[in-house]
């Protein structure tokens, strides 16, 4: 499978170009918003970063202060569907570059990705350790009266791979796989168990 | 018991619960790579998820960033030390919540602060089962994503014409099973509970989750109900995290309580691949015995 080299803040035709399946290798600078920062954003809360182009990452890590400095133990990505209310709202206020998590999101946010020219990446859910690893550097922690899990976090990364499941064209797929599976369902719920 | 003993014993409970995936889960995982097509998504998703586990485990982190809510179950003859494992279990969480083993999880649902310390109002989650023998104590880590995803139906149930019966209660679980998608993390593992109230259900089913995957169901019609289940659920095509495969669920466990003749409830608990939960046996002097 090919791999394409990302950095972020992404420039909007990497983020156009980017088509669902493809694997991605991200590097350079994140920012972790979770659902208060979510609320926050999407009812008008004015941004302490500059979010043009970089990639919002759905994660509350654990983190802990080691010689004055914040060390990440473990940042896996959270449930990013719980994001739907708000996301769209952030993707046409702040213009991301993409949107990282796991999951995927609903028709909402499908829509928003395609007239903003944006793109969902997705990361293994629990895989908190071999995320975190690739986690080179804390650059700043803001929001914090949200508490340090929903906190927004200002990350630099390496090599984080994720893979494309939802782009600027309208493809998800996870809306594929949840429609063969509904398929599937019914043609299961028709042999009884006796 | 000597409470530095059970703070000892409490400390090294939590923080291994938090890092080291249960042998038999680790193994279902196994077998699920295997399985899987080689090259694809589903396969690649699980090598990701071995090699990550393996190195919570060998660095002591926690697995998952999420190091969920806490439920203890303490079983034992009822004594006043119960109270010193309770102010011992609190004493590890905090500890180990400052060290970075556990992520501070507990929010006010009034005033949106977090305590920072994994400590609040009935959290953590400690219940007392008074029976004979040595005093034991599980503990189950279990994420927010998997516990949104859980859920709870009241048969009959007209919308996936489910009856009162063990077919009504497959229908739930699978119907549970493909509104879940990847959401809750899988491939992951059900606890079934079919009967009870609504509380004691949705209880029943998260404790079905400490039965080990290789351990048979006592009752033979929900033994086979389980398998058949888990077969389906495969057949749905999820896979891990949703992205597509052959492995959408690992294990089914499901239990039962007596019923009130109008009340016909299925629970259902739905644990992400990341199912954390270990048990130890104390000594009398409250120090670890074995680990079971």
């Amino acid at each position: 499978m090919a791999v394409t080299r990302i950095t972020s803040p992404l420039p909007p035709d990497v983020s156009r170009s980017l088509r669902t399946g493809d694997s991605v290798l991200l590097s350079g600078r994140i920012v972790t918003a979770r659902d208060q920062v979510h609320k926050y954003l999407a009812s008008g809360g004015a941004s302490p970063v500059e979010l043009r182009g970089l990639v919002i990452y759905h994660c509350g890590p654990v983190a802990v202060q080691e010689n004055g400095s914040w060390v990440i133990r473990a940042a896996g990505p959270t449930t990013s569907m719980r994001e739907e209310p708000y996301e769209a709202k952030v993707i046409r206020t702040h213009h991301p570059g993409a949107i990282m998590g796991k999951g995927g999101m609903g028709e909402t946010t499908r829509e928003a990705l395609r007239t903003d020219g944006c793109v969902y990446l997705h990361l293994t859910g629990g895989a908190a350790s071999a995320i975190a690893r690739t986690i080179v550097g804390v650059e700043e922690v803001h929001l914090t009266q949200f508490g340090q899990p929903e906190a927004m976090w200002v990350l630099r990364v390496e090599d984080l791979p994720a893979l494309v499941t939802m782009d600027s064209r309208g493809d998800s797929l996870h809306r594929k796989i949840e429609s063969n599976s509904l398929k599937i369902l019914q043609q299961i719920l028709k042999t009884p168990f006796s | 018991m000597e409470k530095s003993a059970l703070l000892a014993s409490m400390i090294s409970l939590v923080e291994r619960t938090s890092s080291v995936l249960p042998d038999d889960v680790r193994a279902a995982l196994s077998s699920a790579y295997d399985r899987e097509r080689e090259g694809s998504i589903a396969r690649d998703t699980l090598r990701i998820i071995l090699e990550s586990a393996d190195l919570s485990r060998d660095s002591v982190l926690p697995i998952c960033q999420d190091t969920g809510t806490i439920l203890a179950i303490v079983r034992g003859e009822p004594s006043k030390t119960y109270q010193d494992i309770d102010d011992a279990l609190r004493q590890a969480v905090a500890l180990l919540t400052e060290k970075g083993m556990l992520r501070q999880n507990c929010v006010d649902p009034v005033t949106g602060e977090n305590t920072g310390t994994n400590i609040g109002e009935h959290v953590p989650q400690v219940h007392f089962i008074p029976s004979n023998g040595p005093v034991t104590v599980s503990l189950m880590l279990k994420g927010g994503g998997s516990e949104n995803v859980s859920t709870q139906y009241s048969l009959p149930f007209a919308e996936l014409d489910a009856g009162r019966d063990l077919d009504g209660v497959r229908k739930c679980m699978l119907d549970a099973l493909f509104k879940a998608q990847g959401k809750g993390c899988a491939p992951g593992i059900i606890g079934v509970c079919i009967g009870g109230d609504r509380a004691s259900g949705l209880l029943l089913a998260k404790e079905m989750l400490f039965r080990r995957l290789d351990e048979p169901n006592p009752v033979p019609e929900l033994r086979r109900l389980e398998s058949r289940v888990v077969e389906e659920a495969n057949r749905l095509g999820i896979g891990p995290m949703g992205l597509g495969g052959e492995t959408t669920l690992l294990g089914a466990r499901i239990g039962l309580a007596g019923r009130h003749p109008a009340c016909f409830f299925v629970s259902v608990s739905y644990s992400c691949w990341a199912t954390r939960r270990m048990s130890i046996e104390l000594d009398p002097e409250g120090r670890i015995a074995r680990w079971l």
